[in-house]
């Protein structure tokens, strides 16, 4: 059935250089590793709807968003292994979700291989030494060194 | 692709979804390069109270609460595309009523922005010192 109706839309209209049909979003690849990372953005996806838009909202937008935020703040909210885990999955989950993005984006506009490799080595590494930094803040913080504030 | 007779002549209209593909990928890159960002500067808090306060100053800023507004937009824009992109990715036959289901998914990022630029205006504001 997608198959028909993706056969149809393509018959009326010439496929675009960007989207392609009525494509949303990258079209399924067929399969392999592509496939896997093209599943793993919706996966993630989803469940960053909660995490990412929840994080939005909690720390920009309601109680006084962003202005309350300093050492103290950030000290009790973290006194909670709920808001670390949370956290937690956020850096993790956005950070690979960004990346694999950065890397369908630089697939179609760097075509050189050794120039796309760098790139895309240059966003790997980064994101690595974020994963790593942030997972040993969020688990290591302890403001009880610092006390009293 | 080589210019049909019926191409010549017409306006070129584009394809369903190209205008929400491009800022799918404007507010995805934008997002992923305030992350690098957002992770360096909470891990300053490892390094204290007097540091972490004052890498959290700089939101004290109204310009850069103009930029942290843009931020959100760009979060719930891509967050409610991308549940358009699942619909149609996994439910093909929604393709039939795509023109609504851009409308639907454009008038909740609208519909949602009202509140947030009218709660964190109102703090803009504030720090500009015109409330």
């Amino acid at each position: 059935m997608a198959i028909d109706t993706q056969a149809r839309s393509e018959e009326r209209r010439p496929r675009s250089t960007s989207g392609g049909g009525y494509h949303a979003g990258r079209e399924r690849p067929a399969g392999g590793w592509e496939l896997w990372t093209w599943l793993f953005m919706r996966i993630s996806g989803v469940v960053l709807l909660l995490l990412a838009v929840g994080h939005i909202l909690i720390m920009h937008v309601f109680d006084g968003g962003v202005g309350r935020v300093n050492f103290g703040f950030v000290a009790a909210r973290w006194g909670s292994p709920l808001w670390r885990t949370w956290d937690w999955a956020l850096l993790s989950l956005a950070l690979v979700h960004g990346v694999n993005g950065l890397r369908v984006i630089v697939q179609d506009y760097v075509k050189w291989p050794a120039i796309r490799f760098a790139v895309n080595m240059f966003f790997a590494v980064v994101t690595f030494t974020l994963f790593v930094l942030g997972t040993v803040i969020v688990f290591t913080f302890d403001p009880s060194k610092w006390r009293p504030v | 692709m080589a210019k049909r007779k019926s191409d010549i002549g017409t306006i070129y209209k584009g394809s369903p979804g190209q205008w929400s593909w491009l800022a799918h990928r404007i507010t995805g890159v934008a997002v992923i390069l305030f992350l690098f960002a957002h992770v360096v500067d909470t891990a300053v808090i490892g390094w204290g109270p007097e540091a972490y306060n004052r890498v959290t100053h700089v939101y004290h800023n109204w310009v850069v609460r103009l930029l942290e507004l843009g931020l959100v937009a760009a979060v719930m824009y891509h967050a409610i595309n991308g549940v358009k992109i699942m619909i149609v990715d996994f439910w093909p036959a929604s393709t039939r009523h795509y023109k609504a289901l851009s409308l639907a998914s454009t008038g909740l990022f609208l519909g949602g922005m009202i509140p947030i630029t009218w709660i964190m205006g109102h703090e803009i504001l504030k720090l500009a010192g015109v409330l």
